[in-house]
């Protein structure tokens, strides 16, 4: 229960933060945002002995029971790990944003209510053993993360970026939704830990790979996998504290996160494992590749991030074909798993770290072209210090966190070699050497990203600001996570065993009962040459070649047609809807309130009397009605005559007159039939709207109604005649044939005892049916509104008001 | 719309109050009778209605300077939250409650939550009618 509340501390937090933002401008909001992610990675730093030793500690806060939704903060080794990642560089990236963001220039109250916002969303994420709640807090990651890149919202790059992500997050999301309604309708749970308990049932459904596929959709799209990666080098045009902190550590992992929880599910599908380890390994390869193409340092980054999330989604795809392998806990297949976790707590270290780094070089020098930038060693060594440690890990180089991470992912790699899951056989390989070759050009950007910054000749024109080194305080997050990445190297089991083996056994359920038992020895020399290290120094050779010969070959990026492109597909698709829809709804919207009712009136009557025709429902009896009378007789004899008056008035006055005579008639009917509640109503309504008529007569166009053309009073004619005939037609058919035996003795016994009121008809309206009534006068007040709107707007237009001013 | 009919202006005074003291009387009525919020919305409407008719809309809002539209949102606010206030009660949204009571004058008489709902949909009916009746007729 306090830990389903505690997701909630930051969106509370951000409550306040907009009141601290104003009151106390002095002091940067920072320094009271900092508190809330510190406090929280300390109340989670306090689950690790319990996790470690196989435990999991479950919160829950029922919220929609009888559909069987609930908030839930399920804390296992996997939520545990990614939670201490959101408090933990959240805290950091606070601290960092506080020497970023100027408190005088910035909007730092929404940049800080944002913050908290997206942080309780990913919290959420991550805990959530309700795939509904899970899908609602990953929906929230996506908007947090539209008004965060969306932040300097007068930038025309900064709109369109958030616009962008949003919608490709959103529309995976979408997707995810979908896997999960197919995941209830097979297991007829929204908890995932019931449905991972029932797995192997489930592997049988028929719906079982379409499940897969669209929660695959929403974790590619999140994760930014190949080809949906086109959202997160946009998504760059955020402050950089947040492309740090959002697009680097945390929210892109999301789908990480989802492949890693849903892999005890579908790992029993070989189109998972190969999904999942095909689409990572291209992901891989193509960020890497595009990342030596940039000339931006975000951009540099963005893509590496983009690569190395297709490196760990791999390793999720070889961990998940640990399932198809006999006794895999003993054989080289159990290193994949570990290695993912591994690698995903490494790459938010070193790339947080980096992202920093980049920020401070921006913030320092006014630009992050790396064409403008160069020799900054000397004028900033700390910062060269630290891009050199991110940099370094991040190509897999010792005494960094990444060397081992990296050696085990091509351990995993190898593995996969070994594999007969795929067909053709020779996929393993591809696969293989497709990884070794992207291993390549991750050394290549990452030299690229460090040396092209710092060493070289400076350029002092060049660049907006002289540059200098950050301030302290700007320097003391990037410090803190480059010791993590150097401490990382030299205790990797502490690590392995308190953070990421218990993770492990979350993915890997199927292998592996406890924590314990994850048999994983990290070491960064294994006693003899094995073929991994033969593999990382093959990759430091031919990419310090490469590297070497860069100005040589990086024109063949310019080969690359730029109407080929992902990014110009989303372009003119966006393009396309907009102009396509436009043109759509300019061709039948013609300004003319009577073409839209002929449209409302025809869309209806096509709909209920096809419908009755389709389902045979047209039936007509005269059984069972009430007498007619002579009472009825003399008023329908009125109510046609009133009618036909209105349809042949030659005035209009004479016509409004006729309509309201027609209403009263229809009031008389309910008094007739004994329904005094109707009567009573139509009367005023009647009442009311004769009235409303006579005060916008004086408004209405002067039209003669005669001098329309033939053809268009023959058409209304027709779709008049069709209403009249549907209503008609449901009408005598909805009495003469029950479905279901009547509910009105329902409300009959239940009226006084269990509602307490004596007249049904208005019980019916508070009560029974009282979410009806609220979205009834919901839409009344919106008509309303509307109302008020169009008869203003139209006042300014005349130009009396402010407007011409 | 000016209306100096005095035979009207006299009888409206007398008549607006009968109509709204009967729409008064069939909103409460209205949960063991015929009436209701909704039909007592729109009687007081139409008795604004006839106001508006026999005087014009410059006396009228000098008589009852309500602002409209934020009746509307206090009556959306009062429905809402009856129907929310179930949940601090630990049942589903939407619950009523009731019970009876002896009230000095009144006697024994049953009080329901329905009733504050009810008065959510009267205020946004008269508000709603209201709002569209005088945008209407003040535009000329």
């Amino acid at each position: 229960m306090i830990s389903v509340l505690l997701l909630f501390a930051p969106v509370a937090a951000a409550l306040l933060v907009p009141m601290l933002a104003r009151r106390l401008r002095g002091i940067h909001t920072g320094w009271f945002v900092l508190a809330v992610p510190v406090l929280l990675f300390v109340y989670y730093l306090g689950f690790l002995p319990k996790v470690k030793d196989g435990g999991v500690h479950i919160g829950e806060l029922s919220w929609i029971p009888s559909y069987g939704i609930s908030l839930t903060s399920y804390i296992d080794g996997l939520s545990l790990l990614f939670s201490l990642l959101i408090t933990g560089i959240g805290s950091l990236v606070v601290l960092y944003s506080i020497f970023y963001l100027d408190k005088t220039k910035e909007r730092l109250g929404n940049f800080y209510a944002y913050l908290l916002m997206f942080m309780t969303a990913m919290l959420g994420v991550v805990q959530s053993d309700n795939m509904i709640a899970l899908y609602g807090f990953w929906e929230l990651t996506s908007i947090s993360s539209f008004l965060l890149i969306g932040y300097w919202y007068t930038r025309d790059r900064s709109r369109f970026g958030a616009l962008k992500s949003m919608m490709i997050t959103v529309f995976g999301g979408l997707m995810m939704l979908g896997g999960f309604i197919l995941l209830y309708i097979m297991g007829g749970t929204f908890s995932i830990r019931e449905l991972i308990s029932m797995a192997p049932e489930l592997a049988e459904h028929s719906l079982f790979v379409w499940a897969l596929v669209l929660v695959l959709l929403g974790a590619f799209t999140k994760s930014a996998q190949f080809p949906f990666y086109i959202w997160l080098p946009d998504a760059m045009e955020a402050p950089t504290p947040v492309s740090a902190y959002l697009h680097s550590a945390t929210m892109v992992k999301a789908g990480l996160y989802l492949v890693a929880r849903f892999t005890p599910i579908f790992a029993a599908s070989e189109i998972w494992v190969w999904l999942v380890t095909s689409i990572g390994v291209l992901t891989l390869f193509w960020g890497s590749f595009f990342a030596v193409k940039q000339t931006d340092l975000k951009g540099i980054l963005a893509f590496s991030t983009v690569s190395q999330l297709g490196l760990i989604m791999s390793l999720l795809g070889a961990a998940a074909a640990a399932f198809h392998v006999e006794g895999a806990a003993e054989t080289m297949f159990k290193y994949a798993g570990f290695a993912a976790i591994f690698h995903l707590v490494n790459h938010a270290a070193f790339k947080g770290s980096l992202f920093m780094v980049a920020g401070i070089i921006d913030h320092e020098t006014g630009t992050r072209d790396i064409r403008k930038l160069g020799g900054l060693m000397a004028l900033m060594p700390v910062t060269f210090t630290l891009a050199l440690i991110g940099s370094l890990s991040m190509a897999g180089l010792p005494p960094f966190g990444g060397f081992l991470s990296k050696e085990m992912f091509l351990t995993g790699m190898l593995s996969l070699g070994e594999l007969d899951l795929f067909s053709p056989a020779a996929w393993g390989t591809v696969l293989l050497v497709a990884a070794w070759i992207a291993s390549v050009f991750t050394f290549i950007y990452s030299f690229y990203f460090v040396f092209r910054t710092f060493t070289g000749k400076h350029k002092p024109d060049l660049l907006p600001k002289s540059a200098h080194e950050a301030p302290a305080g700007m320097l003391v997050s990037p410090a803190v996570l480059g010791l993590i990445v150097i401490a990382i190297f030299f205790i990797p089991n502490v690590v392995g065993n308190w953070i990421v083996k218990p993770a492990v056994a979350a993915v890997q359920p199927f292998m592996y009962g406890s924590p314990a038992d994850v048999d994983v020895h990290v070491a960064a020399w294994h006693g003899h040459i094995t073929p991994e290290l033969m593999m990382t120094i093959g990759i430091v050779i031919a990419g310090l070649i490469l590297y070497g010969l860069l100005p040589k070959w990086q024109g063949v990026y310019r080969a690359f047609p730029e109407y080929l492109t992902l990014n110009k597909l989303y372009d003119s698709a966006m393009v396309f809807s907009e102009s396509g829809t436009n043109r759509l709804s300019r061709s039948y919207m013609n300004g003319q309130i009577r073409s839209y009712l002929i449209y409302m009136f025809s869309g209806i009557v096509i709909i209920v009397l096809g419908s009755m025709i389709a389902k045979d429902a047209i039936h007509v009896t005269m059984e069972g009605t009430a007498p007619i009378g002579a009472v009825e007789i003399g008023l329908i004899v009125v109510l046609v005559a009133s009618v036909v008056t209105t349809l042949i008035a030659r005035k209009r006055l004479t016509a409004i007159i006729a309509l309201g005579a027609a209403g009263y008639v229809v009031a008389l009917f309910f008094v007739v039939f004994k329904a005094p509640d109707l009567a009573l109503t139509q009367l005023v309504i009647e009442t009311v709207s004769v009235a409303l008529y006579l005060l916008a007569f004086y408004h209405l166009p002067k039209m003669s109604r005669h001098d329309e053309k033939r053809k268009f009073r023959v058409g209304n004619a027709l779709v008049a005649a069709a209403v009249g005939l549907m209503m008609a037609l449901l009408a005598m058919s909805a009495a003469s044939q029950k479905a279901l035996p009547s509910i009105s003795q329902f409300y009959k016994d239940t009226v006084y005892s269990e509602a307490g009121g004596g007249n049904i008809v208005n019980v019916i309206l508070v009560d029974y049916r009282g979410f009806d009534t609220l979205f009834e006068i919901a839409v009344l007040s919106i008509a309303a509104i509307g109302i008020i709107g169009l008869i203003r707007l139209r006042l300014t237009r005349k130009g009396d008001s402010s407007e011409k001013q | 719309m000016k209306n100096s009919d005095v035979i009207i202006q006299t009888a409206t005074k007398v008549v607006f109050f009968i109509i709204f003291l009967f729409a008064i009387h069939i909103f409460f009525a209205g949960h063991y009778t015929p009436g209701g919020g909704f039909v007592g919305g729109l009687l007081t409407a139409s008795a604004l209605v006839l106001l508006l008719l026999a005087f014009d809309i410059r006396t009228v809002s000098k008589a009852l300077p309500f602002n409209y539209t934020v009746i509307i949102g206090i009556g959306l606010i009062l429905a809402l939250g009856t129907a929310s206030a179930s949940i601090l009660f630990d049942v589903p949204f939407f619950t009523h409650a009731y019970d009876y009571f002896d009230l000095p004058l009144f006697g024994k008489t049953s009080l329901h939550s329905a009733m504050l709902f009810d008065l959510g949909v009267y205020l946004v009916v008269v508000g709603a009618t209201m709002n569209i009746i005088l945008s209407i007729g003040s535009d000329d």
